[in-house]
This record gives C-alpha cells, sequence and structure tokens, in this order.
C-alpha cells in the first residue's frame, strides 16, 4: 500500500528526513569535496593541498575561486602512461573475472535450482555461509595455498604434473582466482533467484512439443534468467574495478589496478589531489554500470509495490 | 521433472568445494605445530596461546568490537527508516536523489568511500579516530540493511496496520506494536549482516582511522603483508568461529533459512 498523500505528519516526514541527511552529508557531499580537490594545488603542508575556496567568502570570492580552478591533476592522468595503464588493467581485471564468474556461477546456481525442494534451503546456506566470514582471511587463506612452497605446488610436484615450483602469487591468475572466490555468492545468488522462480512447466511444455533438453535450455531457460544475469554481472563488474585489497596481496606490483594507484597517490606519495583526480575518473568508469543497476533496483521496487 | 542430474550434482559439489576448501585447509594449518607455515608438524595449540598474550592484536579486536556494534546499530535505525520511507511513501520530493543515494553505496568501490569520507573528515576538522570510522561504517552499510528490510516490506500484510488504527491505535503505536514486532527478523539478519560487514571492512577504516583506532582488519593486513604466520591463521580460525556461533545463535533465535536470506540474498532477492 503506498499513500500518495501530499499533506504529510511530522512524524512522516522525519522517516524520510533522518537517513536523507546522514546521507547527503556522509555521501554526497564527500563526493562533492573529493571533486574540488581533485581541482586544487598539490601543496607540501597538512592537508597537503591549497583550499580552492572558502565557501563562506561570499559570491565575489566564488567566482575567483573558480577562475583558479586547475585541471593539472588531470592533465597529469591524461600524460602518464601509468594511470592509463592502470585504468585499463583495471577493465581488463573486472571483465575478465566477471566472464569467469558467470561461467562459474551460472552451472552452481542452476544445479542449486534443479536441487530436489527439501535439499535447497541447506545448499542455499552452504552457498551463503562462507560470505559470513572476513574478505580478507578467505585471501589471506589462497596465499598460504598459492605461495612458492604452498599446498597447490606441494600437491602438483606431489603429482609429477610439474617438476618444479612454478610462481602462483604475484600473478595475474593469482588475482583472478581470488576475485573469482570473493565474488562467487554475489554471481550465483541473483541467478538462482531467477531461476528458482521460473514456471517449470514451460520446460514441460517444450519437452512435450518435441524439444531436446540442451535446446530448451539454450531458448527457454537462458533468456529467462537474463535479469539474474545482468544484476549479478554489475554485483561483481562494479566493485572489482576498484578492487584493492585483492589485487594487492595476491596480485605482481608491475601493473597495479586503479584501486591500489590510487591508494599509493594517498597513502605512499601522500598527493590528495592527484588520488582525488585518479576517483573522479574512476567513478567516471564506474557511473553509468551504476545507473543501470539502480534503475534495476527502482524498477523492481515499483514492480513489487 | 526434478531429478537431480550428475551434471547439476557435479557443479554442486564442485562449486561447494571451492567455496569451503580454502577455509578448511586456513584452520587445520592453524594447529601446526610447526613455525613454518607449508611443513606440517604435528597438531598443537601454541599459536592460540601466544595469541592470548598478544596485547596489541587484542586490543584491536576490543576497538573493531565496539565499532561494529555502533555502526550497525544506528545503520539498524537509518536503514530501517530508508526502507520504509522507499517501500511506503510513494512520492516525495527528491525520492530519485535518495533511492540513488541508497543503492549507490551497495556496489560503489570501496576505495572511492573511503577517499571521499576522509576528505570530508579534514574538511570539517574533526579528530580521526573510533568515531570517524564508525560514522564511516555506518554510512557503508545502511544501504544493506535498507535492502533486507525492504524485501520484508514488500511482502508485508497491510492490513494489520488498518485494523490497528482503525480500531483507534495511533500511528506511533501501530508501528511498535503491530509493524515493528513483524519485521524484527528482518531487522536482526539486517542488523547481523552490517555488524559482520563492519568487522570486515579494511579500505573505509584504513582511510578514516587514527591514533589510537587500529582495527582488527588492518592489523591483520598489515601482518599479512609481510607474509604467512601461524598467530594470523590462529586469529583467523577464532573470527570464523566467532561468526559461525553468531550464525548458529541467530539460526536459532530465527529461522536458518532467514538468515542466510538477510546475507547476500537480500542484494539478490527480486
Amino acid at each position: 500500500m503506498t499513500r500518495a498523500i501530499t499533506q504529510r505528519s511530522w512524524g512522516e516526514r522525519l522517516i524520510v528526513l533522518v537517513p536523507y541527511l546522514w546521507l547527503a552529508t556522509f555521501f554526497l557531499v564527500p563526493f562533492l569535496i573529493v571533486l574540488k580537490i581533485s581541482l586544487s594545488h598539490t601543496a607540501i603542508a597538512q592537508p597537503p593541498y591549497t583550499p580552492v575556496f572558502d565557501p563562506g567568502a561570499g559570491w565575489n570570492a566564488l567566482a575567483q575561486a573558480v577562475s583558479m580552478l586547475s585541471f593539472e591533476n588531470y592533465a597529469l592522468l591524461g600524460s602518464d602512461w601509468l594511470y592509463l595503464a592502470s585504468y585499463l588493467k583495471s577493465l581488463e581485471i573486472a571483465g575478465g573475472s566477471t566472464l569467469l564468474l558467470l561461467l562459474i556461477g551460472f552451472p552452481i546456481a542452476y544445479g542449486m535450482a534443479r536441487a530436489p525442494r527439501h535439499w535447497q534451503p541447506v545448499v542455499f546456506v552452504l552457498v551463503v555461509l562462507p560470505f559470513w566470514t572476513s574478505f580478507l582471511i578467505r585471501i589471506y587463506a589462497w596465499i598460504n595455498i598459492l605461495q612458492r612452497d604452498g599446498l597447490l605446488n606441494q600437491l602438483l610436484l606431489a603429482l609429477r604434473i610439474v617438476d618444479e615450483p612454478s610462481a602462483w602469487l604475484s600473478t595475474d591468475t593469482a588475482v583472478y582466482i581470488g576475485i573469482v572466490y570473493s565474488y562467487l555468492p554475489f554471481m550465483v545468488l541473483p541467478i538462482y533467484a531467477t531461476l528458482e522462480k521460473m514456471d517449470e512447466t514451460l520446460l514441460e511444455a517444450a519437452a512435450d512439443l518435441g524439444c531436446p533438453n540442451w535446446k530448451a535450455f539454450w531458448l527457454v531457460t537462458l533468456p529467462l534468467s537474463r535479469p539474474g544475469v545482468i544484476a549479478g554481472a554489475l554485483l561483481c563488474f562494479i566493485p572489482i574495478v576498484g578492487e584493492f585489497v585483492i589485487p594487492d596481496l595476491l596480485g605482481s606490483s608491475q601493473t597495479m589496478m586503479i584501486g591500489q594507484t590510487l591508494w599509493a597517490e594517498f597513502f605512499a606519495n601522500r598527493d590528495w589531489p592527484v588520488a582525488s583526480a585518479v576517483a573522479v575518473v574512476l567513478l567516471c568508469l564506474v557511473v553509468v554500470p551504476i545507473v543501470i543497476y539502480e534503475q534495476m533496483q527502482t524498477r523492481d521496487l515499483a514492480r513489487r509495490t | 521433472m526434478r531429478k537431480a542430474s550428475w551434471f547439476n550434482i557435479g557443479s554442486l559439489a564442485l562449486g561447494l568445494a571451492f567455496l569451503y576448501l580454502p577455509i578448511v585447509i586456513l584452520v587445520i594449518y592453524s594447529f601446526n605445530a610447526s613455525r613454518l607455515v607449508t611443513v606440517w608438524g604435528g597438531w598443537s595449540t601454541r599459536w592460540y596461546a601466544e595469541l592470548i598474550d598478544d596485547r596489541a592484536m587484542l586490543e584491536s579486536a576490543w576497538v573493531t568490537l565496539r565499532i561494529a556494534f555502533l555502526s550497525a546499530s544506528a545503520a539498524t535505525v537509518l536503514g530501517t527508516l530508508a526502507a520504509i520511507a522507499l517501500v511506503r511513501f510513494d512520492r516525495f520530493r527528491g525520492r530519485v536523489l535518495f533511492s540513488g543515494m541508497i543503492y549507490a553505496p551497495l556496489v560503489m568501490p570501496e576505495v572511492i568511500i573511503g577517499l571521499a569520507l576522509l576528505l570530508l573528515f579534514v574538511a570539517i576538522d574533526i579528530d580521526r579516530g573510533f568515531w570517524t570510522i564508525a560514522i564511516a561504517h555506518t554510512t557503508l552499510i545502511t544501504c544493506f540493511v535498507t535492502v533486507v528490510v525492504q524485501s520484508r516490506l514488500l511482502t508485508f500484510d497491510t492490513t494489520l496496520e488498518e485494523a490497528a488504527m482503525n480500531l483507534g491505535c495511533p500511528p506511533v503505536k501501530t508501528f511498535l506494536t503491530v509493524t515493528l514486532p513483524l519485521i524484527a527478523p528482518a531487522l536482526a539478519s539486517g542488523w547481523m549482516l552490517a555488524f559482520t560487514l563492519s568487522l570486515d571492512d579494511l579500505v573505509v577504516a584504513s582511510f578514516t582511522t587514527g591514533p589510537g583506532a587500529t582495527t582488527l582488519p588492518i592489523r591483520i593486513y598489515s601482518e599479512v603483508r609481510l607474509g604467512v604466520k601461524p598467530e594470523i591463521n590462529a586469529a583467523c580460525t577464532i573470527l570464523i568461529a566467532l561468526v559461525a556461533v553468531g550464525i548458529v545463535c541467530a539460526s536459532l533465535l530465527t529461522k536458518f533459512h532467514d538468515v542466510g536470506r538477510g546475507g547476500v540474498a537480500g542484494l539478490a532477492a527480486r
């Protein structure tokens, strides 16, 4: 039930106002500050930038401040190959691992949805459970396995698949493994949610009309699972582009992903304006998928109310 | 039609093995007597004993728990209000911006949120530490609570509220005595999800922390960068055990299925 009354009581206004103000203060305003600082000059000071303007100083000062805005940080991002390389690297890893997640996650979701009814809650909990353990711990667990004298190499040597231990850690392979491992529930669950709701009589109809199983899968199941696939892909792709922990712990230090570059600019170089500019460009990379994701959420909400 | 084919069972089994094997290995190796993490030296609990003497680690654990408790509680209040606003109020000024701000943190890269919040804290010039992490975490996890509570509110039978109001119950009392008890399981699983997310967060905490507020993930991260250590295996195992106990307790309170649903499915439920 929704109320279309325009005149609202104070209580109802508060319900909207309290979270609204919180998010505006701690989510929206900070982004404007990032934008502002990305346009200011780097300075060796604390905080390490020259403020662009003082909001208390009135319109004249504001006009003057606008004329002082500097795009030098963005020019730096464009001119230094390092930044472009790490943006491309992020997109490549995010795209590749989303594809991998889809290839691995879909069969799992399909298996879950086709499991006998009374098994489903158990299987569901089994898939969700690792998600509750710490993200950092799960990545750390892989360091145990992937390091040079780790279990993977011991196993491969024992099975005589390789003759000498190969380097797994600090490679892109390790990053892909870590990402697929951490994000798998985010891919599996949306797909499972759509497959579970699918009307199975459609498949029976297809079978009755002589359609072979693989063709029914291709023509019926796959198109119907599309919303879940898109939601899963977005839930994985967007955060992976800005991922920091996984490439930092498992990846090589040669080509950094953009999250690592931002981190390094901020913590190691203490160059806040450049870090802010990196963040703004990163935001531009993910803003289109985020808008698509939000529209899906809003449409979904509207459909269900 | 519901025959579990070998392909389905196989892909499920492989998927579950992939999800659980690394954690099981970690737990087993935390009981390894050898200091060399890759050589098995027999069963031992010596790393747990050493952990208990590690003051810094214990202090971090305490800070982390306090932050998680505070921010999960604040996020539950804010997230529930936001969910009610989104589900019950069809239109209000700035609704598009509102729902945008609710859903964006679900997928927004954490480095951006962390950097943005830090710059805010610097701009308004407050001392960074415990409180700034708590505020940052509240902002980060509110949206997860909203999604969980929202999916409960959508299946809510509003005639119960109407009945109460028709019988002369004032709106606030209706909310407290009818609505709140009915959505309580969603609040509980939303709180738990928020709590674990806060316990877990490294990136946002690293940006917004200050002197004296080293959370457990920050400490573990700085140790892990130096390589694998048996003490860290033990610390991780304790954390895993804590989460497992928490989930079992929650499952005794509500139905197990609900707790799971409160998790990722909150995001996925559609």
